[in-house]
């Protein structure tokens, strides 16, 4: 590229000049943190560097690890979860210290909720520093304590890769989460001899973690007394959670499910872990669950809960849930076990192992064991007919509904697309209305409910994913909060769509405002002219398209699915008025569901029993 | 005024945790982000260094006293945590406490020899005692000492271990 003797641009020195190489072993703790991440497999780690951190970059420049630039941290956390959410690996980032470390507080808090595998690397002011209200300092080990599994403060080198194989195993093992490792900047600067270490492989010495020990493998007597109440049960219900694609356990779930022929619901968290086109998939619960799967468990005589933990979401008011149902709880956590619900059975445990044992057992029982329960499949095929999703289509003039666009979305696009979703009306339209038959094809915020998720983790899906097609449904609220990362996605070349769903309103917060405050809507209104979301898509190098009527719906979607060279963006806009059902309105039990305004007269004094 | 510790709305938890910096942040932010309230507690490194004990009084039971006691277990340093019962365990608790002397000296000193109690400085016109007992006899003495006028008053919070006897 150059002649010999010609000056060298910095960027293009030879590899020579470089003190560092990726041949000989780390003698510095930056150099040695970039080498354990090596080592614990890490191949895409999202990030933004700054001062503290800044000893830990330049060895990121010599390193396999694939680096993605962000444009703000918390899009650097919710691009790791996306990751891990896609692929099953722990999500990196890497951020300096202060105003970096409290901005991906809550993509913390947003795995801790959601159970997701993520390591996450602070930068800190020098150990010397420390307390004294330093530059970009704060006690970021303190600040994010309750919102991460683990934290750890390294203040000696040649802890690093001892510590990054601690954080990864605890991130990656029983019930998952985020573990952060704050590293002052001293002990990682080549140029502090505090930084000196002495290379060792991360998995070369013993772990120090004498209080670590998660078990999976269930109680054989449980399992074997589980097996045994779910076989005289006549109303049961399979109660899926987001636990089952932890333990990476849909297989020995669909046979569990087909063995016993007993109905499934799937929660927020838990939508692909069983096909929603099966005959006894429900579908999902809860305050926007579809009437089946919500008066199922209502009704039930035995709920086996999978990986799941009787969230607020899903039980309603919790003195009328499910109230004649003895409980199975399965979960890797033993602190959820009794948490919410007391049990009859509780099983601490790994949801494969544990289906796998329930599977063996109910074989070992015989058909002839198990209650009859064909009245049961009667009533629920009989709600299922009687209260199918549904919503009205819109008349001439009408802006778009949002349930159509997701119809024409699900309709236009292969069931291994991987679907990422905000927080609000789109995202429960999204879990309702799209066809989840896989699992790891849904991505959200479930626990935390943070807006601003989906373009992120979209982005980091598709780092993960990249043969895959990752699309972003998204609300105009939700979009204004993190959509610049969509400028990471075109720098770095990581193509995205996003559905864009704009009603110029915060839609759910408007819903219970028009529902529960007598329509006095208080700051809800977003605006109808600002910002021009084609203009800003296209500024950021994506391709951005409005739609506004029904019949360009189809066409947009497949023209966006024709370009994978950049990102799209498709602004749809919908009917603010347009809300979301059946609902279960804050405070009341799944009893008092209200379903869609025309099936409303369906429901009779005994809730629509048949 | 005396709460008896064998009354079953007293808990008494054993934790041993490591004996690093930050972990007594970690255990005590927990009660508090759960909504849990500490009653008393002691924390001291144990006869191995690389662990300390800490001994909680919480007035929960049920399925609260569970929770604490299973999302205490989670966090990673805390190596192990147990309840005491009551009936098969030995608690302990330490006061100092500062009383008037005024006129009543003579009258003091009986006390500190009924409850077998050691004075380990002495004023002109106060004295300070030290005696570990059972927290509801620290309770009793307290009560005893309270008309002499009390100048100050610390308890450290029990301290237990399983008893020899079963």
């Amino acid at each position: 590229m150059f002649s010999a003797g010609s000056f060298h641009p910095l960027h293009l020195r030879p590899r020579s000049w470089n003190s560092r190489l990726m041949s000989t072993n780390p003698t510095n703790g930056g150099e040695a943190l970039v080498r354990a991440l090596e080592c614990e497999g890490v191949e895409v780690m999202f990030g933004l560097p700054g001062g503290a951190i800044l000893p830990v970059y330049d060895p990121i420049i010599d390193s396999s690890i694939r680096h993605v630039l962000v444009r703000h941290e918390q899009g650097a956390g919710h691009m790791a979860e996306g990751y891990a959410h896609a692929t099953g690996k722990p999500g990196v980032c890497m951020v300096t210290s202060g105003p970096a470390a409290t901005n991906v507080v809550t993509p913390l808090a947003d795995a801790m909720l959601d159970s997701v595998p993520m390591v996450c690397i602070t930068g800190q002011v020098p150990l010397a520093a420390i307390g004294t209200d330093a530059f970009q300092e704060c006690d970021t080990t303190g600040i994010t304590m309750a919102v991460t599994k683990h934290n750890f403060l390294v203040t000696d080198p040649q802890d690093i890769p001892r510590i990054i194989h601690e954080a990864f195993h605890i991130a990656t093992t029983g019930r998952p989460g985020p573990v952060l490792v704050d590293i002052p900047k001293d002990i990682v600067d080549p140029v502090n001899p505090r930084s000196a270490m002495t290379w060792y492989e991360p998995d070369s010495v013993p772990m120090e973690l004498p209080g670590y020990h998660p078990q999976t493998d269930g109680d054989p007597a449980l399992i074997q007394e589980a097996a045994e109440l779910i076989a005289h049960a006549e109303r049961p219900v399979l109660y899926v959670g987001g636990g089952i694609l932890k333990a990476r356990a849909a297989e020995p779930l669909l046979e569990l499910a087909e063995l016993l022929a007993i109905p499934v619901v799937t929660t927020l968290m838990a939508r692909g872990a069983f096909p929603d086109s099966h005959e006894l998939c429900l579908g999902m619960p809860g305050m926007h669950g579809n009437y089946t799967a919500v008066t199922a468990m209502q009704r039930a005589d035995l709920l086996v809960s999978l990986g799941a933990r009787f969230d607020d979401r899903v039980t309603g008011r919790l003195d009328g849930f499910a109230p004649d149902a003895k409980i199975i709880h399965v979960d890797i956590d033993p602190a959820e076990l009794g948490k919410v619900r007391q049990y009859n059975v509780g099983i601490q445990g790994d949801c494969k192992v544990v289906i796998e044992g329930l599977v063996d057992i109910t074989k070992k029982l015989g058909p002839g064991a198990q209650a009859d329960r064909s009245a049961w499949r009667s009533t629920v095929s009989g709600w299922q007919e009687k209260f199918p999703l549904t919503y009205e289509q819109s008349l001439p003039g009408d802006k778009l509904k949002p349930q159509f666009v997701m119809e024409q979305l699900r309709d236009g696009n292969p069931d291994d697309t991987i679907l990422c979703s905000g927080v609000g009306q789109h995202q429960m339209h999204a879990s309702q209305f799209w066809r989840f038959d896989h699992p790891y094809t849904w991505i959200n915020s479930g626990g935390l409910g943070t807006m601003g998720f989906s373009i992120p983790a979209a982005i980091g899906a598709k780092a993960g994913m990249p043969d895959r097609r990752v699309w972003a449904v998204d609300g105009d609220g939700n979009f204004q909060m993190t959509a610049q990362e969509l400028v990471t996605a075109t720098v770095e070349d990581i193509p995205i769509k996003v559905a864009l769903f704009n009603n110029s309103y915060l839609g759910m917060v408007r819903q219970w405002q028009e529902m529960f405050y007598d329509e006095r809507f208080s700051e809800v209104h977003l605006s109808d002219h600002v910002p021009d979301y084609v203009k800003w898509a296209e500024s950021m190098g994506a391709v951005g398209i409005r739609v506004e009527s029904p019949e360009e719906v189809a066409p947009a979607i497949a023209k966006a699915n024709e370009i994978n060279d950049r990102s799209v963006v498709i602004e749809f806009v919908t009917d603010a008025r347009e809300n979301v059902f059946p609902m279960v309105p804050a405070g009341a039990t799944n009893s008092d569901v209200v379903v869609d305004p025309s099936q409303q007269h369906l429901l009779d004094g005994t809730g629509g029993d048949s | 005024m005396n709460v008896s510790p064998a009354s079953p709305r007293w808990h008494t938890l054993v934790a041993t945790v490591e004996n690093k910096p930050g972990v007594l942040a970690r255990v005590a932010g927990l009660f508090s982000r759960r909504g849990f309230n500490i009653h008393s507690l002691a924390v001291a490194p144990t006869n191995d260094e690389r662990f300390s004990r800490i001994t909680f009084t919480v007035d929960i039971e049920g399925t609260p006293l569970d929770q604490v006691v299973k999302q205490l277990d989670k966090l990673i340093n805390v190596v192990d945590i147990t309840e005491l019962n009551p009936a098969h365990s030995v608690e302990r608790e330490l006061m100092l406490i500062t009383v008037e002397t005024g006129e009543s000296r003579k009258e003091l000193m009986e006390i500190v020899d009924d409850y077998r109690a050691y004075v380990l400085s002495d004023g002109d016109d106060s004295m300070m005692m030290s005696w570990s007992a059972r927290p509801a006899r620290l309770d009793e003495l307290e009560e005893r000492l309270r008309p002499f006028g009390i100048v100050e008053l610390q308890r450290t919070g029990r301290v237990a271990l399983p008893s020899l006897d079963d």
